[in-house]
């Protein structure tokens, strides 16, 4: 399954990693007897529909994660998330870092039956920078130089510069040319009638309602087990919740109170597996550097003094989750678990506050400097109760040490236009999806600080400047951790952003369904072998 | 009466390019492109990228322009292609929506008028009696409450508690492979909820609205003769009031026309119906200005058309009206 390799998206997106199946004591699971069979049907949800299913076009989650179970990509992550190959049997990168060569598989099948061969790859490359396709993701090949296929089953690419996350970006799906090439891709009937390579084939595509997805028999890695996909659309996540608990689908991520107060009894938990682990995403509170009031590195570490990270967690995710202390999800390899910040201490926090010239004066709580209150605004998007309730809890941290926070809460799209893009704010609370690539240019350096470029709270730091151009330019890991660990010790100690927290992904499927196997990868990535046994089978023909 | 027709037909000609004209530039002003929404908070995205994407749009033309290649297009009955990724016609987009939206709003109308008459009926007659009382109560609590709420708490306890109804949707799985029959009591199944608790919620007006103008014609000397002559009170109420009362909701009639294409927002989300409304309201949020701008006209094209409809209707059953006016 080809897993699109976005390395950091503002949505949060389930990305399904770390590890562990929640079983509560009492409750006890059937043993697993015999060979997995095929059959069956398993039913997900989904709250937007499909837009295409040339994944090259879609911008969004619901579009990817059909064309997730249709296409396959060069490579891929395994469930440790490492890279490996997927229509590619085998690479290598040649010393200097320039040229990657992709030897691919033999005998893979397009689900209409014609040959997958390297014509493919180049295609899909060519089609991508055609500046006359609308795609979002033709920067992941901006950096080639040139693309080869000395042979059906080799393509060998070519860089300007040594760049790391290039690899992962020939995870992208790779399309069929024999059906595509010489056409106009946006009017492609493949859009709604797709053709990949993947274990699942399109069935029928009924507009609104659901997708029906049935096992491709010719599939490389072998069929899947179980014989069909369905995804509903269903809008509501208050419906959905409830479709769960009828049994109209059968997986589901579940939100904190759901999963914590609502899923304990124990018809649910018979029926149903639930599974916890840490979600490839952080929220936090980033500061407007460019502001006077955020310039000091003192204050800002006061602000983190101030809060308490701890109580963010259990207040707003019932204590699903752990702290943030950087860019990186905790456990990945990137991440740096020696990190010394600002912890939770109001002494501390006045303390540095006071060092900076904010004193209370007229005894009305409120720290003052030259006369002028400390007081701002923090901006966070509408629809997301979570970050509301976070900027609740720290509006009365803060309170309690002289900071008058106000919170306001916008519309997305004038959060964006208004806002972000005129860098008309002083904090905001957002988060931030992870990819599994750690390359952070986007959002950390300094030449990233334009109109509508990611890094709107202006950080600007030399050292760490270097840091993201040498790690992402060399293929060597231990070099590039070597390069992110430093660049969380100096944002833990600058603390242009407060880290918060890392929210637990909490899926639930239903209890039919064996062959799950929890990995840092989540539990989807061996989807082809999840099967349900003959006699729990739900949905048979 | 011929030459009023083509008056009031010459009249909406302008009416709907001015509706043109102001819908397509408050949908403009709207913070956030199309271009935006699919790629705001995208590291993926460049500057350069953006541009292309604007040109391929033609976001990047003056405003007066896109909206002159617009109306070229819609004088044609071209709706153009929707923004969306899926570059699909609009039309098509809508058309696979309406027989749903279109039906379900028929049965749901049908219903409000035949539980709304008879109450609206039943109160004015017994004026001010418990039943009276007990009926309003009734009605405003289905218009008081909200709906979305009141369909979850419906959904929870036939759904997920008793087991008897279906949550959402048209049809349960596999429903393509069950008897005419079978089919039909699945579907009818999956709609007792949504079309029930819309119903409920439409009740109010229109039998507040009867009520009203039934008192009205209860009190006239009409009325009052008929009774003198000596005929049966169901008589008089149905025959002579019911007739002169029901005069003013066939203008009503007339304003529900649009309303049979435009579905509800909430309702088509909570039930996962894929009806118009939803159409319309992904539109927005994903400024598909095309498809937004489609269903906007269909819908105030109904609406005039609704309007001159129920003028017509008035006057040929309105015999006052016809030789009054015109």
């Amino acid at each position: 399954m080809s897993v699109r390799l976005v390395p950091l998206l503002l949505t949060l997106l389930f990305l399904l990693v770390g590890c562990g199946r929640a079983d509560p004591p009492g409750v006890r699971r059937p043993q697993e007897i015999g060979k997995p069979v095929d059959g069956d049907t398993i039913v997900t949800g989904s709250i937007g529909e499909a837009s295409t299913l040339i994944p090259l076009l879609a911008s969004d989650a619901a579009s990817h994660s059909i064309a997730g179970y249709i296409y396959n990509g060069l490579v891929k992550y395994d469930k440790e998330l490492n890279l490996v190959g997927d229509l590619a049997r085998s690479w290598e990168v040649s010393r200097d870092g320039l040229v990657i060569t992709f030897h691919l598989r033999r005998g893979v099948k397009w689900q209409d039956g014609h040959e997958f061969t390297s014509r493919d790859v180049l295609y899909t490359y060519r089609v991508t920078i055609d500046p006359k396709t609308p795609t979002s993701y033709a920067e992941d090949f901006k950096q080639v130089k040139k693309v080869e296929i000395p042979d059906p089953y080799t393509v060998r690419v070519t860089y300007d510069h040594p760049f790391a996350p290039a690899l992962a970006s020939w995870g992208s799906s790779v399309l069929p040319a024999h059906l595509l090439e010489g056409k106009d891709i946006t009017l492609s009937e493949l859009a709604r009638r797709p053709v990949g390579t993947g274990p699942y084939r399109l069935k029928e595509w009924v507009a609104g309602q659901k997708i029906t997805l049935e096992a491709f028999e010719g599939y490389f890695e072998g069929r899947p087990h179980l014989d069909r996909v369905v995804d509903r659309l269903i809008p509501d996540s208050a419906t959905m919740y409830m479709e769960l608990k009828a049994g109209g689908i059968d997986m589901m991520n579940l939100t904190p109170v759901q999963f914590q107060r609502q899923t304990m009894d124990n018809s649910f938990l018979a029926r149903f597996n639930k599974y916890r682990y840490p979600a490839s995403s952080y929220v936090y509170m980033g500061y407007n550097l460019r502001n006077p009031l955020f310039s000091d590195v003192r204050v800002r570490r006061a602000l983190t003094h101030a809060i308490n990270k701890e109580e963010l967690i259990q207040g707003v995710l019932l204590g699903m989750g752990q702290t943030a202390k950087g860019p990186y999800k905790p456990g990945s390899w990137a991440w740096n678990p020696n990190i010394k910040e600002p912890v939770y201490d109001p002494a501390a926090a006045r303390k540095l506050l006071a060092e900076a010239g904010w004193r209370e004066t007229d005894g009305d709580g409120i720290l003052r400097r030259g006369g002028k209150p400390f007081q701002f605004t923090v901006l966070t998007n509408q629809g997301n109760a979570e970050r509301l309730k976070t900027a609740q809890i720290i509006q009365q941290r803060l309170r309690s040490v002289g900071i008058d926070m106000k919170i306001r809460v916008i519309e997305w799209a004038s959060f964006i236009t208004h806002f972000i893009d005129n860098r008309n704010f002083e904090a905001v609370i957002l988060g931030w999806s992870l990819g599994q690539d750690p390359d952070i240019f986007d959002v950390w350096h300094s030449s990233k600080t334009g109109k509508k470029e990611l890094n709107f709270i202006g950080y600007k730091n030399d050292e760490v400047d270097r840091l993201i151009v040498a790690g992402r330019g060399t293929f060597d890991q231990l070099e590039r951790q070597r390069c992110y660990r430093r660049i969380q010790e100096i944002l833990a100690q600058e603390q242009p952003y407060t880290f918060l927290y890392v929210p637990d992904a909490l899926p639930t499927v239903s209890a039919r369904v064996r062959g799950i196997t929890p990995a840092p990868a989540g539990i989807t990535h061996d989807f082809i072998k999840w099967h349900v046994p003959r006699n729990e089978q739900k949905y048979t023909q | 009466m011929v030459p009023y027709l083509l008056k009031r037909i010459a009249m909406l000609l302008p009416l709907l390019l001015g509706i043109t004209l102001i819908t397509f530039t408050v949908i403009h002003l709207a913070p956030g492109e199309p271009v935006e929404m699919q790629t705001a908070m995208s590291p993926k995205i460049t500057a350069e990228t953006r541009q292309r994407l604007r040109a391929y749009y033609g976001l990047d033309r003056p405003l007066h322009v896109q909206y002159g290649l617009w109306l070229r297009r819609i004088v044609r009955l071209d709706f153009g292609r929707s923004f969306a990724p899926d570059n699909r016609p609009v039309m098509d987009k809508i058309k696979e929506r309406i027989p749903v939206t279109l039906s379900l709003n028929l049965i749901a109308l049908l219903l409000e008028f035949g539980v709304a008459l008879p109450i609206g009926i039943l109160a004015a007659v017994r004026r001010n009696s418990l039943l009276d009382k007990g009926l309003t109560l009734f009605v405003f609590l289905g218009f008081a409450m909200p709906t979305f709420w009141l369909a979850l708490l419906l959904m929870y306890f036939f759904g997920v508690k008793l087991e008897w109804l279906p949550i959402s949707g048209l049809h349960s799985l596999g429903s393509n492979k069950l008897t005419a029959g079978a089919w039909f009591l699945d579907l009818a199944k999956h709609l007792l909820l949504p079309i029930g608790v819309a119903t409920f919620g439409s009740l109010a007006g229109l039998s507040r609205y009867i009520r009203s103008t039934m008192l009205e014609v209860i009190g006239q000397d009409y009325i009052t003769t008929a009774r003198a002559k000596g005929l049966s009170e169901r008589c008089v109420i149905l025959k002579h009031a019911l007739r002169n009362a029901l005069l003013p909701v066939i203008t009503l009639l007339g304003f529900s026309l649009p309303g049979l294409i435009g579905g509800s927002v909430i309702f088509e989300t909570i039930f996962a119906i894929p009806g118009m409304g939803q159409l319309f309201f992904m539109g927005v949020m994903a400024r598909d200005y095309p498809l937004v701008m489609g269903i906007l006209v269909i819908g105030a094209g109904l609406t005039l058309v609704g309007n001159l409809l129920a003028d017509l209707c008035y006057s040929l059953a309105d015999p006052r009206i016809r030789h009054g006016g015109g």
